[in-house]
């Protein structure tokens, strides 16, 4: 019992009885490791009075696979496969982001189609990563039809991965230096229909929650987080859009020519869960303007830098072409040095900002690769942010702030 | 717009001979200090009026065994999201006092990215309130990290570089 209440309760008594002594004992309740709720493997403990969260704290690295040292055995393109595993939910993402990353370091120019082709990939990443956000928060708020109406989409979007790239999940598709493969005209068949059917399944999707009266009295001011100490936590991406700031690195520091496409930021203004929830959705039209604007415009050219030392080739090639069956077994073996330098590269990726520091001292590997993954950066403020709230509440914020454990843990 | 020579020169005007090292690697203004002065350093461009160098990015390690008496660089990355401008700040340590003071006062987001750099490098933050293991377990008794820890098996022979020619 709060203290106010025993005062009140005590004023009531006749004053022979004397005053009430009881208070509650606080009640440890361990959300996780495995509760379908925490869409992952980590941990909550915390301190309930009766309904009430008082505190809570993380227990994280269930999934720590060690990916930075294992980094530092691998030569460059091996590491692609490791950053498919962060955020997975996006992976895309995570490829470009570490292409473009050496690609800085090597001073390799990537022709604008392989660009472009980038640009839709990762902008369908982040359609992939936001509808997974927000259907899966309908779900955990009970609503589990409007997940069901999104998640169509989601295959449809891992089928153009499937054309690209052969994968779904893990995709690999890019290469340093350019892509794998260029798109395939059922590729581009298939992205222009997901581009007339997808406003269409948003839509419907917005129908069902955003003035929904049972959504919003479950999401409105629950969990909010001010400008301020969404920057202290360090939050990026969606979360801190949400909070009110336009910080966006894609506006910010354009990689991949995201400089030649017009899109708007959506700001929320409370950084509630609400908030978070309208920012994805707005992002999400805002996606599908970068893919429409990036598919009219598809340069004619090369999908592939000029760069053979680099650029794994083709196997059609490697079949046919000496110098490409050289360069192939080059790469493969890892015999490619790298120059001497250190890199700090950031994309935005389906959370935030997604940064890659790499530290090259002229071998085959890197010296030191770090991951800044903005989801264990933001997710210490989650106690924070679901203090004196209840536990439903607690689940719901976790939903939106959209923790990815592969990411958090890396 | 700041460019990274004015940013420099602001540095060096207030700190003087204790901020060394500076260097642009890829446009990215990166320079070095001192222990004493790395918080007064970060304290100063965020309370600047006009570099508000206040988003605190990211925070790691680096272990070079073979350069003594500045064996672990811990590494900061800032940014200036009014001014869009980054900056990259380098403390290196010796092995045998690997003590640092903490950021946390400064920026809430330091606390888990210390962490990590604990569990990681086993740098010692000095103020911290909860300096534990993140993402290793507990017991754990060294830091993985660290170059003296093989990613592989160094008794096994089919690995050896030197069998492939490099």
């Amino acid at each position: 019992m709060v203290s106010e209440e025993l005062d009140i309760a005590n004023k009531n008594l006749p004053a022979e009885q004397g005053p009430v002594q009881y208070v509650n004992e606080l009640t440890t309740l361990n959300l996780g490791p495995t509760h379908p709720a925490t869409h992952g493997i980590f941990q909550n403990i915390l301190q309930m009075d009766g309904e009430k969260i008082v505190s809570g704290e993380q227990t994280i690295g269930y999934i720590h696979r060690a990916f930075e040292k294992i980094a530092e055995r691998r030569p460059f393109y091996q590491i692609t496969t490791l950053t498919d595993r962060m955020n997975y939910c996006s992976s895309p993402i995570n490829n470009m982001g570490w292409h473009m990353t050496v690609e800085k370091l090597l001073g390799v120019e990537v022709p604008k189609r392989a660009q472009y082709i980038r640009v839709i990939m990762m902008e369908l990443a982040r359609l992939a990563d936001h509808l997974i956000c927000n259907g899966i928060l309908g779900v955990d708020t009970g609503a589990f039809t409007g997940f069901l109406y999104i998640y169509q989409e989601r295959e449809n979007i891992y089928e153009i991965y499937e054309e690209v790239c052969g994968a779904r999940l893990t995709t690999n598709m890019g290469r340093i230096g350019g892509m794998e493969r260029d798109l395939s005209p059922t590729a581009i068949r298939k992205i222009k229909e997901l581009l007339v059917r997808f406003p269409k399944v948003l839509a419907e999707f917005e129908n069902l929650f955003n003035r929904n009266r049972i959504f919003m009295d479950r999401v409105v001011n629950v969990g909010a987080i001010s400008a301020e100490r969404a920057l202290s936590y360090g939050f990026t991406g969606p979360n801190l859009r949400a909070a009110g700031v336009d910080y966006d690195v894609r506006v910010m520091n354009p990689y991949s020519s995201y400089e030649d496409f017009e899109f708007d930021i959506p700001v929320g203004q409370s950084g509630d869960t609400y908030d978070r929830f309208m920012v994805r959705n707005e992002e999400m039209k805002q996606s599908l303007r970068i893919i429409q604007q990036a598919i009219d415009n598809l340069p004619e050219g090369s999908y592939f830098a000029d760069a053979p030392q680099y650029y794994l080739p083709p196997k059609q090639e490697v079949y046919k072409n000496m110098e490409a069956l050289i360069y192939h077994f080059k790469i493969v073996m890892g015999e490619i040095d790298a120059p001497v330098g250190e890199v700090y590269h950031a994309v935005e990726g389906g959370n935030g900002e997604l940064g890659f520091y790499l530290i090259s001292d002229g071998g085959r590997a890197p010296y030191r690769l770090h991951f800044r993954r903005p989801c264990f950066i933001y997710y210490q403020a989650y106690p924070e942010m679901c203090k004196g709230l209840t536990l439903s509440d607690a689940i719901v914020i976790m939903s939106s702030m959209n923790v990815i454990a592969g990411e958090l843990d890396a | 717009m700041l460019t990274n020579e004015e940013v420099a020169q602001i540095i060096i005007n207030q700190f003087g001979e204790s901020v060394t090292d500076f260097d642009d690697p890829y446009n990215l203004l990166t320079c070095s200090t001192s222990r004493d002065q790395i918080i007064p350093l970060v304290k100063y461009l965020k309370e600047h009026p006009t570099l508000k160098i206040g988003f605190l990015t990211d925070i790691t390690a680096i272990h070079y065994p073979d350069s003594v008496g500045k064996e672990f660089c811990v590494v900061y990355h800032l940014h200036s999201l009014q001014n869009n401008f980054r900056i990259r700040i380098k403390v290196y340590l010796a092995t045998d006092d690997i003590h640092i003071p903490t950021m946390i006062p400064l920026y809430a987001s330091a606390n888990w990215m210390e962490r990590e750099t604990f569990d990681l490098f086993g740098i010692l933050f000095d103020g911290h309130p909860d300096l534990r293991r993140i993402l290793n377990m507990e017991e754990m008794d060294y830091h993985p990290m660290r170059k003296e820890y093989p990613l592989e098996d160094a008794t096994r022979e089919d690995k050896i570089d030197a069998l492939f020619g490099r």
